[in-house]
């Protein structure tokens, strides 16, 4: 009844994913971003095919249209410019306000627009690839972020594109502070399965003074993220273990579904 | 056919993988994603070879882990399991009706992701699992369960179109020829 080829197979299968998944953890991400990179011509097919419809809606957009958006584009570039300018001086004045109170410099940030190229098959994580890699000059742990605010940081690098691990997953532990009074630090940790906009803040005080509005931001502990880079806003808080501690969930600045394009941050 | 059908049915899983991490459609609306390697493996374990459904198991597992932050081959295992059961018994399971394909579809979809979660616990992984989890395995395993029959058509059209066609029968027999206006004797 259970032939001989039968326990070859089995024998055979069970063989291949005990030996893959025995693999050392730098063997392992080498082959699977080997592995990811024989999608990458699928991926730019696709990128094509979904550009051509916006392509076709610009080409038939009226001229009236477009000159009024040129208009509205110079407007706002200068006005850019304008703070640019003005946030130049203030980075020269907190320079100097700094170096008499013997204090370290701040280094600017260096930026460098990524595209997300695809997004975890598997509903229990929260990563995504994109465009940028060690050709790039991306390192693992790089902070990832929109305009507004943290999206995660780089957890693999190939060549051509890198894994970002995402606010919620539970490989991305994040230092935080609340913009209070006190300064509350805690750690955000998971999200719902489902629904990725809400984060929980752990670890805080039980004398923690949390509001719904607060501003949440990294607080630069754990080397990782930077201080001040915008995370969320407090949305409900409650005491956990027995009124000893407390916790909050924190809605998310950027939104986390509809990633298209992000910021790798350089150091 | 049958040189065609493991190309056919490795071309699907790798294009059914990268739909998957591709298209965000069904994680907006429905906030789950849709795996539909169980469904295809239900497929592959009717019809095809026990080497196709080993081959189905090791290269759609090793696609899809590698898009994803599951450990390298830990999908291998869930998909070979189901394969294998309905691989077994497939003389006794009455493929050809779509019941049974939803069926076995529902059932696939079902088992393939518990079983990879709880892999990746015993594997001391740490996997994104509360209450909403059930909801994610209603939507991958009702979109496993449908997406079943469909598979099913699609490789029988391409049977129908790249496989050899059957001889037709002629309606002329020598032996029923009726000759006119001769006796044999």
């Amino acid at each position: 009844m259970f032939k001989q080829k039968n326990y070859l197979a089995l024998g055979a299968v069970v063989l291949v994913a005990v030996l893959l998944l025995s693999l050392p953890t730098r063997a392992t991400v080498r082959l699977k971003l080997a592995v990811s990179s024989w999608f990458l011509p699928l991926f730019g097919l696709a990128g094509a095919a979904q550009q051509l419809p916006a392509d076709l809606a610009d080409s038939v957009l009226p001229r009236r249209e477009l000159l009024k958006e040129i208009d509205d584009l110079r407007r706002e570039n200068q006005q850019l410019k304008e703070q640019q300018i003005q946030s130049v001086t203030i980075a020269r004045e907190n320079d100097q306000l700094r170096d008499l109170l013997e204090w370290q410099r701040q280094s600017p940030w260096k930026l460098k627009l990524a595209n997300v190229v695809m997004r975890d098959p598997a509903n229990w994580w929260r990563t995504v690839q994109i465009d940028l890699g060690s050709r790039d000059g991306v390192q693992t742990n790089m902070p990832v972020l929109t305009t507004e605010g943290l999206v995660g940081r780089v957890s693999a690098v190939s060549y051509v594109s890198s894994q970002v691990v995402i606010i919620g997953d539970p490989n991305c532990r994040i230092s935080a502070l609340v913009e209070d009074g006190a300064h509350d630090m805690g750690v955000l940790s998971g999200s719902d399965p489902v629904d990725n906009s809400l984060i929980t803040l752990t670890y805080l005080t039980s004398s923690a003074n949390l509001k719904p509005g607060q501003s949440v931001m990294t607080s630069g502990l754990g080397g990782v993220f930077p201080k001040g880079i915008p995370v969320g806003k407090i949305y409900d808080s409650r005491p956990i273990e027995y009124g000893l501690a407390a916790e909050a969930r924190v809605k998310l600045n950027a939104n986390l579904g509809a990633l298209e394009q992000v910021w790798v941050l350089y150091r | 056919m049958s040189f065609f059908q493991p190309i056919l049915i490795l071309g699907f899983a790798f294009v059914a993988v990268f739909c998957e991490a591709a298209l965000p459609a069904p994680r907006h609306w429905l906030g789950a994603g849709i795996d539909l390697l169980p469904a295809l493996m239900v497929y592959t374990a009717l019809n095809a070879s026990l080497a196709t459904v080993c081959l189905l198991a090791v290269l759609g597992g090793v696609w899809f882990d590698s898009l994803s932050a599951n450990p390298l081959g830990v999908t291998i295992l869930p998909l070979f399991v189901t394969g294998f059961a309905v691989y077994f018994r497939r003389e006794l399971i009455l493929r050809d009706l779509p019941f049974a394909q939803v069926v076995l579809g529902t059932a696939a979809s079902a088992v393939v992701p518990v079983l990879t979660v709880l892999l990746l616990l015993n594997g001391g992984r740490q996997p994104l699992v509360g209450w909403g989890s059930l909801w994610q395995w209603i939507v991958m395993t009702a979109g496993g369960a449908a997406a079943t029959p469909f598979i099913f058509a699609l490789f029988e059209w391409f049977g129908r179109t790249l496989g050899y066609r059957e001889r037709t029968e002629m309606g002329f027999r020598l032996d029923r020829e009726i000759q006119h206006g001769k006796i044999l004797k």
